[in-house]
């Protein structure tokens, strides 16, 4: 081949790769720079810690804040527990050749795929609508508690949502750790669960640490599944029990940009919004990195 | 032979004794039938060619078999009289009279003084001194004490190949078993290490029974007062060190032993 | 003992130095005993038994992870359970028939004021009309734009990373992209519906601002991370060996990328699509903002649209439980569910295919 044509062909390609490259970074940076332009000047303590007024043109999103809060904290608390126990059963108690445990594994998986919407079909329709009308059946008589839009049944959508992530970072965390110092405790007298509890969790708790984060990280995000099992866009008072509605960021921004009455006078404050849900969404991001890479950092002089 | 003329109370006691042993995984058979009884406070070598099933008969001891998926254990062994296979027995239980060092030193990445202290504690132990009482004689035992008793708070893993491996055997000791398997516990490290290891284990003879799986017959001469020799899954010769490497009374230990072949 | 010194027949040879290394003999250890629990034959009193002491917090922790883990697996199988239940009765009741049936879905139905049959998607009107395809097509246009667009971007963006970005350059890329990731999608579609309709109207003089063009860019954004992600991996995963083998044959570097690198990725980069696919039609909220949220049929990408997923989004909240509305919008749910589930069977399994491939060089 000429020489030329083959240097046409070199550059031909990496410019043509490296233009695609710039093209990402470039929405990346114009999507951050609009908002973060528009947004920054309303950010402040007074708009962080108070409560809409005058019809959101005026005042701050801490309700929306307290309510993406309280969501996630539910979640975590729900899917924590569930996910990990889970995991450490698929991987240490159950039979790995098991039709039973592979199709579980299937399911998991796939279940990762679903849309989120689909999963707000499922919050509605099984915890608003079966579990909770049956509540407030059994509990209260007949009365409207717990058969509607309630933060509990969001939260526990949520869970629902991001219960494969945290199964499959809590599985892969605990193959991590080297089957010899499972070998060594067992040696020793252990049981099952004290080799678990005692030598296998430490160890993979960075990993699973990480896979929580980014489950919360998700669960701060998403709106969704929330949209019709518990989020409201204006409420007077803060949610007191579980089967009180809640405000959350992303539906906010949500309404606050496609049903706002007046766009230009909403439009400060639904920026600062964004930008204060990008905040949040980054630091959870951020702060799993960090902990992936300390996790890192401990096997590598473990295996020395 | 001596024994005949003397009574029984010159014999050694027997620590361990298999009875019929055999291992497979799957349908295929690993080792076995094996008899054999192991000798108390005394050094039992296992040696043979890779793959001859002396490391399936060591797990054998300790119920460490029990932990491979699909293997199936047959035939009896007994513990001081005990049989370890028997109904209602429980494996931890087993493992707690049974102790295991391993070929690659596996300490836990936690501190020396825990990784120590991790039987005892497992076993329930919860009075402090008591804690730390042991885990200084099971350091002194394994001949590590004088070497870490100033940095006990230190991470297990800043120690050296053959420290770890002393660290592993103080760990099992402090448990107070009445046996001690080890697998090639010197097949990973320097000769200067090996030989400390060699010296430690003459010492320990005095107090635990030791079953030791090597490759290297010189040290099986050199440590062990019986040696049993496998070929293929099969326990070909049991008899004392002596006898094993000077008149051999099966052809194939005498090829093995005088290095034809493995 | 005698018998050491008088071993020495033809072709027993001792190893050299080994006489001298051994220890003093023990005695041999007597006649196996017949029945090993004797007291002859042990040498310590009798041990306690090896029957399990485990106390009971053990029992009651496993018992724990048991039903933590049943619960979760159960929930799993659930959902895939409750939704086809939900939109169970589309099929079977009767009731629900006099307003909608599966035939009514797809089939062009005849609607009084109309002059020929026609695909309506209205299921809130005097006279409910519920064609599907409307909202199959909407979902087409916005998915069809966007792997247009995500798909040179992320499979470009991860070539370049790959095979011609320095250390820097890297380093800097994949971050931004993980940045892009982590952007939740009501955060895309706000950005496409407050800057890009604007943009994009004004740059093309569309008439309606809101419509399939724009909602498709926005999603191509959300999609963009997923394909570079895994044809990343791809891309990294071929063995040197076969670009040295490649490059020690003249060929230049263009040349071994496309001819060699490319397609040993080729299934791994096809898994980074199909996931990205799956992601794209199941995605929600960027084109409920973006789209214009009307169910058009029709083929220009700058009519507005409806997709499947906003129709339910948008739709579910005022629905009567147990309706006809309300089992079409679960069976909406159900479709969403199988092309989801497709796509990803397609990714899981080419990227199986993928490791076989490079497994053994890799």
């Amino acid at each position: 081949m000429k020489r030329r044509g083959r240097r046409a062909g070199d550059v031909a390609l990496s410019l043509g790769t490296g233009l695609a490259a710039a093209l990402v970074l470039l929405i990346v940076v114009v999507i951050l720079g609009d908002v973060v332009y528009n947004g920054a000047p309303r950010m402040t303590l007074t708009f962080l810690t108070q409560a809409p007024r005058d019809g959101m043109t005026a005042g701050g999103i801490f309700p929306a804040i307290f309510g993406t809060v309280a969501l996630v904290v539910l979640m975590t608390l729900a899917v924590l527990p569930a996910g990990v126990a889970t995991a450490i059963y698929l991987s240490e108690y159950a039979n790995p050749g098991s039709r039973l445990t592979r199709m579980v594994r299937v399911a998991v998986n796939n279940l990762a795929g679903v849309p989120s919407i689909v999963f707000g079909l499922f919050g509605l329709g099984f915890f608003v609508q079966f579990v909770g009308a049956g509540i407030d059946r059994t509990l209260y008589g007949g009365q409207r508690v717990f058969g509607q839009p309630a933060l509990v049944w969001a939260a526990l959508t949520m869970a629902v949502l991001t219960l494969p992530v945290v199964i499959v970072a809590t599985e892969e965390a605990l193959a991590a750790v080297p089957r010899d110092l499972r070998l060594a405790s067992a040696a020793l007298g252990a049981s099952r669960l004290q080799t678990i509890v005692r030598v296998v969790l430490p160890q993979a708790l960075p990993g699973i640490l990480t896979g929580a984060i980014l489950a919360i990280s998700r669960g701060a995000g998403e709106v969704a599944p929330i949209l019709f099992t518990g989020v409201a866009y204006f409420l007077p008072k803060l949610p007191g029990s579980l089967h009180d509605q809640f405000m959350q960021l992303g539906y906010h921004v949500y309404v606050l940009a496609t049903q706002s009455p007046d766009v230009d006078a909403t439009r400060p404050i639904l920026y600062a919004t964004v930008l204060v849900l990008l905040l949040l969404t980054f630091a959870l991001n951020a702060t799993a990195v960090v902990v992936r890479s300390h996790m890192r950092r401990r096997f590598a002089g473990a295996s020395s | 032979m001596n024994g005949d003329a003397n009574p029984d109370a010159d014999l050694p006691k027997i620590s361990l004794s298999v009875r019929d042993l055999t291992v497979s995984y799957g349908d295929k058979r690993a080792l076995g039938p094996v008899s054999m009884e192991i000798a108390e406070k005394h050094v039992t070598a296992l040696i043979g060619p890779s793959g001859c099933g002396k490391s399936t008969f060591l797990r054998s001891l300790n119920r460490m078999n029990d932990l491979v998926l699909g293997c199936r254990v047959q035939g009896e062994v007994h513990l001081d009289g005990q049989a370890i296979y028997g109904p209602g027995v429980d494996p931890v239980e087993v493992r707690r009279r049974v102790g295991m060092v391993f070929q690659k030193s596996n300490p836990f990445p936690k501190t020396i003084f825990d990784n120590v202290a991790y039987g005892l504690r497992i076993g329930g132990l919860k009075d402090r001194s008591e804690i730390a009482g042991r885990v200084e004689r099971a350091l002194g035992q394994a001949a590590l004490w004088d070497e870490v008793k100033d940095r006990l708070g230190e991470s297990a893993m800043g120690l050296s190949g053959g420290q770890q491996q002393r660290l592993c055997i103080a760990r099992a000791l402090a448990v107070e078993p009445g046996v001690l398997l080890m697998d090639e516990p010197a097949s990973a490290l320097d000769p200067i290490a090996t030989a400390h290891i060699e010296e430690l284990i003459h010492e320990l003879a005095r107090d635990y029974t030791v079953v030791i799986v090597t490759h290297n017959m010189q040290q099986a001469a050199r440590v062990s007062d019986y040696t049993a020799f496998f070929y293929m899954g099969d326990m070909v010769e049991f008899a004392t060190t002596d006898t094993i490497f000077t008149h051999p009374s099966q052809p194939r230990t005498e090829d093995y032993v005088t290095g034809r072949f493995g | 003992m005698s018998e050491r010194q008088s071993t020495h027949q033809p072709g027993r040879v001792v190893p050299v130095g080994l006489a001298s290394a051994m220890r003093p003999t023990p005695p041999p250890l007597g006649p196996p005993p017949v029945q090993p629990n004797g007291r002859e034959s042990h040498g310590r009193a009798a041990r306690p038994r090896l029957a399990s002491r485990r106390p009971t917090l053990h029992a009651l922790a496993e018992a724990a992870i048991r039903v933590l883990a049943f619960s979760s697996i159960a929930a799993v199988i659930l959902i895939f359970v409750f939704i086809a239940k939900e939109a169970w009765p589309l099929f079977h009741d009767s009731a629900i028939w006099k307003e909608v049936t599966l035939a009514k879905m797809w089939f062009a139905q005849q609607w009084p004021g109309y002059d020929a049959p026609e695909y309506i998607w209205q299921p809130v009107s005097e006279v409910p009309k519920y064609a599907v395809w409307p909202l199959v097509v909407g979902t087409l246009k916005v998915t069809l734009i966007a792997m247009l667009v995500a798909v040179p971007l992320g499979v470009g963006t991860a070539l370049f990373v790959s095979q011609y970005a320095g250390r820097r350059l890297r380093e800097i890329i994949k971050p931004t992209v993980e940045l892009l990731a982590g952007i939740p999608s009501v955060v895309l579609g706000f950005f496409a519906l407050m800057v890009m309709a604007t943009w994009l109207q004004h740059a093309l003089g569309l008439d309606s601002r809101l419509n399939a063009l724009v909602a498709g860019v926005a999603l191509s954004f959300a999609i963009i991370p997923v394909v570079f992600t895994v044809s990343e991996e791809a891309f990294g995963a071929v063995p040197r060996s076969y670009v040295e083998a490649s490059t020690a044959l003249g060929a230049a570097r263009w040349q071994t990328i496309v001819r060699v690198v490319i397609p040993a990725a080729g299934p791994g980069v096809a898994a980074g699509i199909a996931l990205g696919l799956g992601r794209a039609v199941g995605e929600t909220m960027i084109v409920l903002m973006a789209s214009g949220n009307a169910a058009i049929l029709s083929a220009s990408p700058a009519d507005s649209v409806r997709t499947v997923s906003a129709t339910i989004a948008a739709e579910l909240a005022e629905v009567v439980f147990g309706g006809a509305h309300y089992s079409v919008l679960f069976f909406l749910g159900v479709l969403l569910f199988a092309f989801t589930l497709a796509t990803n069977l397609l990714g899981e399994f080419a990227i199986g295919r993928m490791k076989r491939r490079l497994g053994g060089l890799a």
